[in-house]
């Protein structure tokens, strides 16, 4: 592009900063000030004191959440399920993507109508929570692990990236006589390293996000994703410690719940400069095919 | 999304999930039977077993299930109610005044989203479009899209801490010189929170979507409106916006399809008894009639109802796109 060098762009320029700037200021603002709380006396929180910086720096509150073992045992929850769920999520979903991405597959228009009828319609709460009761899942991974093994985003994302690899290869290997499975282990998978990647982080992270699955299906306490344990925190439906003389405190201090969130998105924001161009590949993955 | 070019089955040139080799150029007959495809491609058929099963249980027996708004079900009997009532629970809910509140509420917030969410990401986009440099650029996008990736407790979390009485928003107020304010204690309050901070969450995500439709436009269409003379408000006005509509319509209906069920999920962790007036929409006021005091049929009326607005709403959004701009899903 060439530079336009009017004095209403420069003018425009300018202000695009400031904007921008101020975008970016907006959203970090509630990160820097979460980590100052979680790291403050929380006599100084309740003063209003904390801002961008931790006033009356202490490592105390950690080491309190860390001293629950129901914090703990929920924090391990949630890696199992986040793995466990990840695991069933991408062996459905590449599975159905593979065969949806081959055109020459009678039937192959209802497959991908069934999938996508659901993204408009569904079931609803009601006879989901019926679903799943009558099935015996409740306090069971089985209701957080198998209710959302698909996502019909991220399976068209896949079908998608299939459909672009060179139909060749695939050809011939089963020239050679490979099998439908054989050729999918060897010869598609290995090719899709990429898309694969993508998908593990956009299912990993929802269900390491994700809360009402369990707070809807779970009810023993040992059962719950670390999400639930916060979500009890910050709506003050328990202590959510069960050590210390805080504990029949009936509002939680805000320090507590600063640090539970701050140990709840840790490991989103370890990966997350990592991640995040693949996130937006396999965004644009699915947005461009169209 | 990707359901537009869904309808070709045409026999394709390759066709490599095949176990038994065959005459793969010669020109196939545009039909086959079932069973020369089951035949042909049972490996395949095999791999959608299992998917199949899930769609089916998880997306279409719950689907099913919604007869129990018509039947009346009784907790330990039958799954699917145990007599027939007709439109009884239907009957009930449009003569319940909570549900017209609800109703009230879904709409009023669903407007709002749709008018404060759906076109900050276009002008988020074009904005960092004009940013040179593409450290600058990468940097602003990585910021602006993380609020996507953290879980909606963590964001309920966010604003629960922001809007304290001791949070950072009545710093502000205090230091100028007016009271604090219980924000989340206030109806009043609630639209105004819950759309922001929608806004905060989803403004960044939603550029991504949209630079990547820049990134698509033909740099000579700039060039020759450059040389017509056009400014840049013009170029932008006559070339990028036009290169972006279809990707703005699409999310448009996509967006009008999820309007009813308005953030569920978020109005549930941050609403209260107090906020209930401005804050409760269809489907918090189903899950608490469902869940919570386990009026299953009844809830599993409005539900139904829910979902089928919503239905209609994104099939009449796509027709109507596609008769005015040509854009449609399908």
């Amino acid at each position: 592009m060439t530079v336009d060098r009017t004095r209403g762009y420069r003018v425009f320029r300018a202000v695009n900063a400031v904007i921008l700037t101020g975008v970016v200021i907006v959203t970090l603002y509630p990160f820097v000030n979460i980590v100052a709380r979680s790291l403050s006396d929380e006599f100084a929180i309740r003063a209003g004191k904390v801002n961008l910086v931790p006033v009356g720096f202490t490592f105390r509150t950690y080491e309190f959440v860390a001293a629950d073992p129901t914090f703990w045992t929920n924090y391990r929850n949630t890696v199992v399920y986040t793995v466990v769920a990840t695991a069933i999520a991408m062996f459905m979903t590449t599975c159905y993507a593979y065969v949806l991405s081959k055109k020459h597959l009678k039937g192959r228009t209802f497959l991908i109508g069934i999938a996508v009828f659901t993204m408009f319609f569904s079931g609803g709460l009601i006879p989901n929570y019926i679903l799943i009761s009558s099935l015996g899942f409740k306090d069971s991974i089985w209701a957080i692990v198998l209710p959302n093994a698909i996502s019909v985003f991220n399976l068209l994302v896949m079908k998608a990236f299939f459909e672009g690899l060179p139909a060749e290869l695939e050809e011939a290997a089963a020239i050679d006589g490979m099998s439908t499975y054989g050729v999918l282990l060897r010869i598609v998978l290995p090719l899709s390293k990429a898309v694969l990647a993508t998908m593990v982080l956009f299912y990993a992270v929802s269900f390491w996000n994700s809360w009402f699955a369990a707070f809807l299906y779970m009810s023993q306490s040992d059962l719950f994703p670390v999400t639930v344990y916060l979500r009890n925190l910050i709506a003050g439906a328990t202590t959510g410690t069960s050590v210390g003389a805080d504990a029949t405190d009936m509002t939680v201090a805000t320090n507590i719940k600063a640090v539970t969130m701050v140990l709840t998105v840790i490991p989103i924001l370890v990966v997350y400069p990592f991640v995040q161009r693949y996130f937006v590949k396999g965004v644009m993955l699915g947005a461009v095919k169209g | 999304m990707s359901t537009t070019r869904t309808i070709d089955v045409s026999p394709g040139a390759g066709d490599p999930g095949r176990a038994r080799p065959g005459p793969a150029r010669a020109p196939r007959p545009p039909k086959r039977t079932w069973r020369q495809a089951l035949r042909r491609d049972w490996q395949l058929y095999s791999l959608a077993i299992l998917p199949l099963l899930f769609f089916l249980v998880f997306r279409y027996l719950p689907m099913i299930g919604n007869v129990i708004a018509f039947r009346k079900f009784q907790p330990g009997g039958s799954v699917l109610g145990e007599e027939w009532v007709g439109l009884r629970y239907v009957k009930m809910f449009l003569n319940d005044p909570s549900f017209w509140q609800v109703f009230t509420n879904t709409v009023v917030i669903g407007v709002l989203t749709l008018l404060f969410c759906f076109p900050t990401p276009i002008v988020l986009a074009l904005l960092i479009n004009e940013l040179r440099g593409r450290r600058i650029k990468r940097f602003v996008q990585s910021v602006s899209y993380l609020p996507h990736f953290l879980s909606m407790v963590v964001v309920a979390g966010l604003v629960m801490e922001m809007l304290s009485v001791d949070g950072p928003v009545n710093q502000l107020l205090r230091a100028m010189g007016n009271d604090p304010v219980a924000f989340l204690q206030e109806a009043s309050w609630f639209r105004t929170i819950y759309v922001s901070s929608e806004m905060w969450q989803t403004v960044g995500w939603g550029t991504i979507i949209y630079l990547a439709a820049l990134t698509t436009i033909d740099e000579q269409l700039y060039e020759a409106a450059r040389i017509d003379g056009a400014s840049r408000w013009r170029q932008v006005w006559h070339v990028t916006l036009p290169g972006i509509r279809p990707t703005a319509v699409t999310l448009l209906i996509l967006n009008i399809g999820t309007f009813m069920a308005v953030g569920f999920e978020k109005i549930l962790l941050l609403y209260n008894p107090l906020t209930y007036p401005t804050a409760d929409v269809i489907s918090t006021y189903l899950y608490r009639m469902g869940i919570v005091s386990n009026s299953f049929s009844y809830a599993a009326a409005i539900g139904l109802f829910e979902a089928v607005i919503g239905l209609t709403l994104v099939l009449s959004a796509n027709q109507i796109s596609r008769r005015t701009v040509g854009t449609s899903l399908w």
